[in-house]
């Protein structure tokens, strides 16, 4: 894994400019699989930017997502597509922002109990204010987006988060996130202002979500709360980050392939015993790969060099 | 006003008494059960599926119910969860791993549910009959299920305070490693809270059958609510969680009567946050760590 920088730098552009190119070849049944398969690997990916180093279990990516594609429900027909990603972003990052400083100030127990629900919570003011207020349940979503630019679209913000993800781990930030996770207590009294990076590590994953919840919401005709803030979401992504080792940047988007591929396949063929298998699979992941796919290639590579 | 405020103290006695077996769990067993509310449904189908097969009270229901769930939950943490415990290096990796372990317990009870009852709602009428309270009308099934709740409530407390065995479970929840140095046996008395707070669920589960609508999906709303209460009430602390589940239960109950029933769950959430940035360790909990 020591590639020289251009090396890597000229296999990941490559790599892309593939991905790129594929709506030009396949129909739209490929399309389609690979619209969701970017989807979950970046928010795979965005999930073990955050909970990776610190090992904080965050359970609320469905609710950045659905905040995302309402966001889009709302405003999409409105206003210029370009400026309703950029107040989707712009929402999610404060949502964060007020999630964080108030549940990561104390320990994780309370971040994970918090972020459990919020999906949940955010669902229920969201149908609530539909109700009163705005008098309907449920949104057409009405914008010139097609297919392809969904897919292209994802596809440039997985290589955003890619690029975040790699100058985070350079960074100062995230050398202070490795110690937080490690041992928070240390951390502090390096003088790390501890609250301040994790605030800011879930900002950037939190905006990411909700920009994929608002690139994905043109492929729904018809949103409701059900639809978007849909908590299966959050524990598909947690298994996949898991799956694929969520310490490495790579890990997560490793751990999305295969399963998005198998719950495609599950979720149309055993539409009843389907929540049993992802059960399962959380569990087999958690006692026999406890530190993902990465972390066993890891091992492998590291027992074949001789030390 | 009277009305909410009974109401408000009958939900909010529930909620204590769903919390409690939580608390043993999280307080003791150090396992953080996210599949708690799918034990409390299955308890509830159970009770149900015992009152209309067999027309079988569900307070006679009981007598299958509280050892059944006590041996499942044994079980849970005899072979699922203590491999966890003995992996785990520090306190924070068996949270991590119990976070997840019985994230995936949770999907399984549920999924094992769906399939055999759908998705669907379920209730059966149980001594449902109004009865005047200080001048408001009340469920005759809420009351008796309230006053179940406190008794066994009162029953755990003394059974914690005045035995020996509570004795070692208060040990454990406080100090596992110098509990070991009076020759407590950590890994059976966690065992024990972990099966004793399943027991205490499922109860919870067969009383609130006998008054709420349930379905195969509806353990995380019970889950989460249980949570919130334990670390509001001060992890591992009894006399929290009543205090804790009460605040719930009558904020709940105001809110839904004077602003809207649509916002329970937002004001949970405000209550818990409140509490917890006023005293970050609960109502009656030490500073952690």
């Amino acid at each position: 894994m020591t590639l020289p920088l251009p090396v890597l730098f000229a296999l990941s552009a490559t790599f892309v400019a593939g991905l790129a190119a594929v709506p030009f070849f396949v129909d739209n049944y490929y399309l389609a699989l690979g619209i969701s398969l970017l989807q979950y690997a970046v928010l795979a990916t965005a999930w073990g930017l955050f909970s990776g180093p610190t090992r904080y279990v965050s359970l609320a990516t469905a609710a950045f997502f659905g905040v995302g594609a309402y966001t889009v429900a709302v405003l999409g027909e409105v206003l210029p597509w370009a400026l309703v990603l950029l107040i989707a972003g712009f929402i999610g990052a404060v949502m964060a922002i007020v999630v964080g400083l108030a549940t990561l100030r104390l320990s994780g127990v309370h971040f994970v109990i918090f972020t459990f629900g919020l999906a949940e919570l955010i669902r229920q003011l969201v149908v609530w204010f539909e109700v009163n207020k705005t008098r309907v349940l449920g949104r057409y979503v009405f914008v010139d987006i097609t297919q392809q630019d969904i897919y292209w679209q994802l596809l440039a913000l997985g290589v955003a988060v890619f690029l975040i993800g790699w100058l985070v781990a350079r960074s100062r930030l995230g050398f202070a996130l490795r110690i937080i996770g490690e041992d928070e207590t240390v951390a502090q009294h390096c003088g790390i202002n501890t609250t301040i990076a994790k605030v800011t590590l879930l900002t950037i994953s939190a905006t990411v979500m909700t920009l994929a919840g608002a690139i994905m919401a043109p492929r729904w005709t018809y949103i409701e709360p059900s639809i978007a803030f849909n908590a299966m979401i959050s524990f598909q992504v947690v298994i996949m980050a898991l799956l694929g080792g969520a310490h490495r940047l790579w890990g997560p988007a490793l751990g999305a392939v295969p399963l998005t591929l198998l719950f495609e396949f599950l979720s149309a063929r055993f539409p009843t015993t389907f929540t049993i298998i992802i059960g399962v699979i959380f569990l087999l992941v958690v006692y026999a790969l406890p530190t993902g796919i990465a972390g066993l290639l890891a091992r492998l590579t590291s027992r074949k060099a001789p030390a | 006003m009277t009305n909410a405020l009974l109401t408000g103290l009958l939900l909010g006695g529930m909620y204590a008494l769903v919390a409690m077996g939580l608390t043993l769990q999280y307080g003791v067993a150090r396992i953080m059960n996210l599949s708690y509310g799918e034990v409390l449904i299955a308890a509830a189908f159970a009770a149900h599926g015992l009152f209309t097969a067999w027309a079988l009270s569900p307070l006679l229901g009981l007598a299958f119910v509280i050892p059944a769930s006590f041996a499942v939950n044994y079980f849970f943490y005899r072979f699922l969860l203590l491999p966890l415990v003995r992996r785990a290096r520090t306190r924070d990796a068996l949270e991590v791993d119990s976070i997840l372990a019985t994230f995936g317990l949770m999907f399984i009870v549920q999924g094992v549910m769906l399939t055999i009852f759908g998705g669907a709602y379920y209730s059966y009428s149980f001594f449902a009959i109004p009865i005047e309270m200080f001048g408001a009308q009340m469920a005759a099934n809420r009351i008796l299920a309230f006053a179940v709740a406190m008794v066994i409530g009162l029953a755990l407390y003394l059974g914690l305070t005045r035995t020996r065995i509570g004795t070692a479970i208060r040990a454990v929840a406080v100090d596992p490693i110098s509990a070991q140095l009076v020759a407590i046996d950590v890994q059976r008395t966690s065992a024990l809270a972990f099966a004793l707070g399943g027991a205490l669920v499922a109860v919870a589960g067969v009383l609130v059958s006998m008054f709420l609508t349930f379905s195969a999906t509806s353990g995380v709303i019970f889950t989460m609510k249980a949570l919130i209460i334990v670390v509001m009430g001060g992890v591992g602390n009894l006399l929290g969680c009543l205090v804790a589940g009460l605040l719930l239960g009558l904020s709940e109950s105001f809110v839904a009567t004077y602003v809207d029933p649509g916002l329970t769950l937002a004001v949970n959430y405000a209550v818990f946050l409140a509490v917890l940035l006023v005293k970050p360790a609960g109502f009656f909990g030490r500073a952690q760590r």
